[in-house]
C-alpha cells in the first residue's frame, strides 16, 4: 500500500517537475545531466580524467569481450537449437592464460596511476598556504601566508531556505553558493591544509580534482593550481549530520593582482571591524548584534524560534538549566561546547563580543525576556572565562 | 520448559522415533531441524528486505526532486542508515545463512548441523537484532543516522538510537559467529563417506571459506562498537581527538571488518551461481579447482585491501600505493572465476528457466559492478568518485545485481526441493526481466552522478542533477513492486498450488540434494549416503 502510494506520488511529481523552469548548468559547478568527470582546471584533475577514459575503454574491451563470448554461447548453444554438451571441464593452459594476462593488464593500468598518486600527494613548496576548518555546518578558511595572511572567514551557504523549502525558484547556483568565497590566485600552487572542529567533513572541489577528509584533531593537506579564473563549486563528501547537503565551497580564482587587492581590502575590513572587547556595550547593540550572531552560528539546530529540536537539539526558549540560570554556565557553553553532543566549542569561531551579543540575545528573545538572573552579559565576562 | 511428554512417545520406542516432527509453534520456536531454521532464516531475511527497501523507496521519495518535499535531514539520514544496516545485516547476511542451513546438510549428506540447539539460538537472536533496529526509530532522537559505517565522531553524538544499533550489531555478529562455527565444523566433520572435500559442491566451499572470514572479523567489527559505546559513555577517548584518540583509528579497525565483509555477501552467491550455470548448461563447472583457489585467493586479499575505503582520509604515499595495488589484484582471482562460468556455458546445451536467467544476469551486472570496482581501486579516480553516488553505484551493482541477485536464482532453483512444487515458471522469468531492468534504471544513472560530483547522504541537490534523480526514482520503485512477484511466486509453491517437484526436476543438476525426495523429507541422510 505505501508503495502504491508512492508511485502514485511520483507520477504525479512527474507532471509538476516537467512544468518547472529549465535549469541551466552551473557555471563551475555540475552540468545538466552531466555524464563524465568535469574537464577541470588542474593538471591533476585532467590527469584523472585520463585515467577514468584509460580505465574506461580497457574495461568496456574486456567487457564486450568477455560478453561477446557468453552471449554467442547463448544464442548458438541452447538446447532449443539442438546444441549437444561438450563434457570438457579444464584446461591448465587456458586457466593459466587468463590469470596471467589480467595480470599484466593491471600492472598497466597501476602504472599511469602510481604518477599520479605520487603527484597528488606532493604538497611541498606551496606560493600560498590556507587552513580549512570544516564545523558543523559550515566552512572557516584561514589565509596562513602571502598577501592575505591572518585574513580569515566563516563561509556559509547563501540558499535561501525559502528556495530549499520549494516556495521560491531555485536558482542555479542552488545549494552551491556561500556568503564569503575562498579566494585564490590563478596559475599559483595553494595548499590547503584541511581540519576539523567537531566531525569529520570533506573538502571536494571536482574542478580541481581535489577531496581530502577534515578530520578533529588533525592536518591533512591537498593542493591545487588553477590554470584558468573562475568560480568553481563542491560540497562536503563526508557525512556529518543534520545538514550535511548544506556546506558548500566555493573558490573565486582571480589574476594575482586582483588577490592582491582583495586581500588588502580584507585586511582594512578586518582592521575596522575588530570588535572592542573591553568597551561596555549597551544591552540594546548587544541584542542587535546577537541576533545576528545567532542566525548564523545557532539557528540550524536551536531554531529561529527558539524551541530547537529535542532531545538531540534542546530548546533556549524557556531553559532553566543555563539560559535563565547565571550566566557563568552560559558563557563556559558556548565557549567550550557539551562533549558528547552537538553543541560544539565556539571558542575559536567567535569572538568576546559575538559571544556576549549571542548569550544576550537568547537571555532576551522569545519568552525568556524578563525571566532569570544577568540578563546582560558583557564581553568582559566572557574574556574572564576563556 | 516443556518436557518431553509422555503420551508422545510411541509404544514401539524404534531408534529414530524419538525425533518426531514436533507440532505447532514449537516446531519453530525449539526447531533444531537444519529444514526449518534455514526456512526461518529465509523468511526473517525477506522480511528485512521488505523494511529495508521501504526506507530505500523512502529515500527515493525525497530525492525525486530537489528541495526539502517530505523528510527532514535528521530523518533522511536515519532512513539512509538503517537502509544500509538493515539490508546488510538483517537481508543478505541471513539469507546466506538461510541456504547454508537448508543446502550444506543436503549437499555433503548430513543429516543435520553438527549443533542443532546453537543452529536455533543463532536463528533466534535475528529477530531480536531486527526489534532493536527498527525500535530505535522510536526511541528519543531516533535512530542512529551516522550511516550505516557509523563513523566516530559524528556517531558520538547521536542520541540513544545509537546504542541500539551498537547492541543489535553485537548480537547479529553473535549469531553470525554461531553460525559460521555451525558450517565450519558441520562441512569438516560430517561429509558423507567419500565426499572429499574436493569433491563437494562450491556452495559448501564458498560458504566454508566465508565462515572463516566471519569468525575473523566480526569480532573486530564488535571491538569497533564496543569502542564506541564506551567513548559514549564510560569516559574512554579512543577516537577523541581532544583528549588524544584519533578518529581515524576508528576507519581502519571498521574497514578491516568491512572489507572482507564484503566477500562474506559475496562468495557464498559464487557458489550459488557456480551450481545454477552447469545444471543449465548440463555440463560440469569449468575449472573446480580453480574456483576453489581463486575463492580462498579473494578471501584472504580481502584482508590487506582494507584502506581503500579510505583513500580521502589523506595517508602516506607509500600507503595509498599498497592499497590501490593490492585493490586492484583482487580483480584477477575475480575474473577467473567470471571466465570460468562462461566457459561452462560454452559448447554447453543450454536452457534459460529463471534460475538461469538470474545466474547469467549475476554474471553480466556482477561484472559492471566488478569493473566499478578496479575503476575506483585508482586512487586518483577515487579521490574523485569517494563518498559520490558513483560509490552507491558501485556497491549496488554487486550487493544486488551481485548478492541479491544469486539469492534469487537459488531461491528458484531449490524451491522445488524445498517446496516439493515447481514455481510458476512464467511468474519466474517476468519477476526476472522486471528485477534486472528495473535495477538497471535505479542504479545505472547513479554512476552518471557521481562522476558530476553528486555527494552520497545528501536530503537535497543542485537542480542540475534532477533528471538522473528521477529516473533513480521511477526505477526503484519499479523494483520494489517487482520483489511482490517474487513473493507471490514464493507463497504459491509454499502452498502447494503448482505441479509436483520431481526429486530432480533440473535435467543438467548434479549434487547430493537431488537424490532426496522433493520436498525433502523432515530427516534426510539419516543413514550417510556413500559418494562414488
Amino acid at each position: 500500500m505505501k508503495k502504491l502510494r508512492g508511485v502514485l506520488g511520483t507520477g504525479a511529481m512527474l507532471m509538476a517537475g516537467a512544468a518547472s523552469a529549465q535549469v541551466t548548468d552551473m557555471p563551475g559547478g555540475p552540468r545538466v545531466n552531466q555524464l563524465n568527470l568535469p574537464p577541470g582546471v588542474t593538471e591533476i584533475a585532467n590527469d584523472i580524467m585520463w585515467l577514468h577514459w584509460m580505465m574506461l575503454i580497457i574495461c568496456t574491451v574486456i567487457f564486450i569481450g568477455v560478453f561477446g563470448v557468453m552471449f554467442y554461447s547463448i544464442v548458438m548453444h541452447r538446447k532449443s537449437r539442438g546444441a549437444k554438451a561438450s563434457k570438457f571441464h579444464e584446461h591448465v593452459g587456458v586457466e593459466v592464460a587468463w590469470t596471467v594476462i589480467p595480470f599484466l593488464i593491471v600492472i598497466a593500468m597501476a602504472l599511469p596511476a602510481t604518477r599520479t598518486v605520487v603527484a597528488m600527494k606532493d604538497t611541498s613548496s606551496a606560493d600560498l598556504t590556507i587552513k580549512a576548518t570544516g564545523y558543523q555546518w559550515k566552512w572557516g578558511y584561514e589565509y596562513l601566508d602571502g598577501a592575505a595572511k591572518d585574513v580569515k572567514f566563516l563561509s556559509t551557504l547563501s540558499t535561501p531556505r525559502t528556495q530549499i523549502m520549494g516556495t521560491e525558484p531555485r536558482s542555479n547556483t542552488y545549494l552551491m553558493e556561500v556568503d564569503n568565497e575562498l579566494v585564490v590566485p590563478v596559475d599559483r600552487k595553494v595548499r590547503i591544509i584541511v581540519t576539523s572542529a567537531d566531525v569529520i567533513h570533506a573538502w571536494m572541489v571536482p574542478d580541481f580534482g581535489v577531496k581530502q577528509d577534515a578530520i578533529p584533531g588533525f592536518l591533512r593537506d591537498t593542493w591545487f593550481r588553477a590554470t584558468k579564473t573562475g568560480t568553481y563549486r563542491g560540497q562536503c563528501a563526508e557525512l556529518c549530520g543534520k545538514d550535511h547537503a548544506f556546506m558548500p565551497i566555493v573558490v573565486r580564482v582571480v589574476s594575482q593582482e586582483e588577490f592582491d587587492a582583495w586581500a588588502n581590502e580584507q585586511k582594512q575590513a578586518l582592521a575596522s571591524a575588530a570588535d572592542d572587547p573591553t568597551k561596555e556595550w549597551t544591552k540594546e547593540d548587544l541584542m542587535a548584534r546577537g541576533e545576528k550572531v545567532f542566525a548564523a552560528n545557532c539557528v540550524a539546530c536551536h531554531q529561529a524560534n527558539g524551541k530547537g529540536m529535542p532531545p538531540t537539539f534542546p530548546p533556549l526558549d524557556g531553559d532553566e538549566k543555563y539560559v535563565l540560570a547565571p550566566k557563568q554556565g552560559q558563557i563556559d557553553t558556548v565557549l567550550n561546547g557539551h562533549p558528547g553532543t552537538a553543541m560544539a566549542a565556539f571558542r575559536d569561531q567567535l569572538n568576546d563580543v559575538e559571544i556576549a551579543a549571542v548569550i544576550t540575545y537568547t537571555r532576551n528573545a522569545w519568552s525568556n525576556a524578563g525571566k532569570g538572573p544577568d540578563p546582560v552579559v558583557q564581553p568582559a565576562d566572557v574574556t574572564a572565562q576563556r | 520448559m516443556s518436557s518431553v511428554t509422555a503420551d508422545h512417545v510411541p509404544a514401539s520406542h524404534g531408534h529414530d522415533d524419538h525425533h518426531e516432527m514436533p507440532r505447532g509453534w514449537r516446531r519453530w520456536l525449539f526447531a533444531t531441524n537444519h529444514k526449518d531454521i534455514g526456512t526461518m532464516y529465509l523468511i526473517f531475511s525477506f522480511l528485512m528486505l521488505l523494511e529495508g527497501g521501504t526506507l530505500a523507496l523512502l529515500l527515493r521519495t525525497e530525492l525525486f526532486e530537489p528541495g526539502l518535499q517530505f523528510f527532514q535531514p535528521e530523518l533522511f539520514n536515519q532512513f539512509t542508515t538503517m537502509h544500509g544496516l538493515i539490508m546488510i545485516f538483517g537481508a543478505i547476511m541471513p539469507a546466506f545463512v538461510g541456504f547454508a542451513n537448508w543446502m550444506i546438510p543436503l549437499q555433503i549428506g548430513a543429516s543435520d548441523m553438527a549443533f542443532a540447539r546453537m543452529n536455533n539460538f543463532s536463528f533466534w537472536l535475528l529477530p531480536v537484532g531486527a526489534i532493536l533496529f527498527t525500535g530505535s526509530f522510536f526511541v528519543p532522537g531516533g535512530a542512529t543516522a551516522s550511516g550505516w559505517t557509523m563513523y566516530a565522531p559524528l556517531s558520538l553524538q547521536m542520541g540513544p538510537g545509537m546504542d541500539f544499533a551498537i547492541f543489535a550489531v553485537h548480537i547479529l555478529g553473535a549469531s553470525s559467529i554461531m553460525g559460521a562455527i555451525n558450517i565450519i565444523v558441520t562441512i569438516l566433520n560430517m561429509r558423507a563417506p567419500g565426499m572429499t572435500l574436493m569433491k563437494m559442491p562450491l556452495f559448501c566451499w564458498t560458504w566454508l571459506i566465508t565462515a572463516y572470514l566471519l569468525i575473523a572479523v566480526m569480532p573486530v567489527l564488535a571491538a569497533a562498537v564496543t569502542m564506541l559505546l564506551t567513548d559514549r559513555h564510560f569516559g574512554t577517548s579512543f577516537f577523541n581527538a581532544a583528549a588524544g584518540g584519533d578518529p581515524v583509528l576508528y576507519q581502519h579497525v571498521f574497514w578491516f571488518f568491512g572489507h572482507p565483509e564484503v566477500y562474506i555477501m559475496i562468495l557464498p552467491a559464487f557458489g550459488i551461481v557456480s551450481a545454477i550455470v552447469p545444471a543449465f548448461a548440463r555440463k560440469p563447472l569449468f575449472g573446480y579447482a580453480s574456483m576453489v583457489y581463486a575463492t580462498a585467493a579473494i578471501a584472504i586479499l580481502s584482508f590487506l585491501v582494507w584502506a581503500h575505503h579510505m583513500f580521502a582520509t589523506g595517508m602516506p604515499v607509500t600507503g595509498q600505493l599498497y592499497f590501490m595495488y593490492a585493490t586492484m589484484l583482487i580483480s584477477i582471482p575475480t575474473g577467473v572465476k567470471i571466465f570460468n562460468w562462461v566457459a561452462t556455458m560454452w559448447r554447453g546445451s543450454l536452457t534459460f528457466e529463471t534460475p538461469m536467467l538470474f545466474a547469467i544476469g549475476f554474471i553480466f551486472v556482477f561484472t559492471l559492478g566488478g569493473f566499478t570496482g578496479l575503476i575506483v581501486a585508482v586512487a586518483p579516480i577515487d579521490i574523485a568518485v569517494h563518498d559520490t553516488y558513483y560509490v552507491v553505484a558501485h556497491f549496488h551493482y554487486v550487493l544486488v545485481a551481485g548478492s541479491l541477485f544469486a539469492l534469487f536464482g537459488g531461491a528458484y532453483y531449490w524451491l522445488p526441493k524445498w517446496t516439493g512444487r515447481m514455481y510458476d515458471e512464467r511468474l519466474g522469468k517476468w519477476h526476472f526481466w522486471s528485477t534486472m531492468i528495473s535495477f538497471n534504471v535505479t542504479f545505472f544513472p547513479m554512476h552518471f552522478l557521481g562522476l558530476a560530483g553528486m555527494p552520497r547522504r545528501y536530503v537535497d541537490y543542485a537542480a542540475q542533477f534532477t533528471d538522473f534523480h528521477q529516473i533513480a526514482t521511477i526505477g526503484a520503485f519499479w523494483f520494489g513492486l517487482s520483489q511482490i512477484l517474487f513473493m507471490y511466486v514464493v507463497l504459491k509453491a509454499y502452498a502447494g498450488r503448482g505441479e509436483p517437484a520431481a526429486a530432480k526436476p533440473w535435467e543438467g543438476a548434479e549434487g547430493l540434494e537431488w537424490t532426496v525426495a522433493s520436498p525433502a523429507p523432515f530427516h534426510t541422510f539419516v543413514t550417510p549416503p556413500v559418494v562414488k
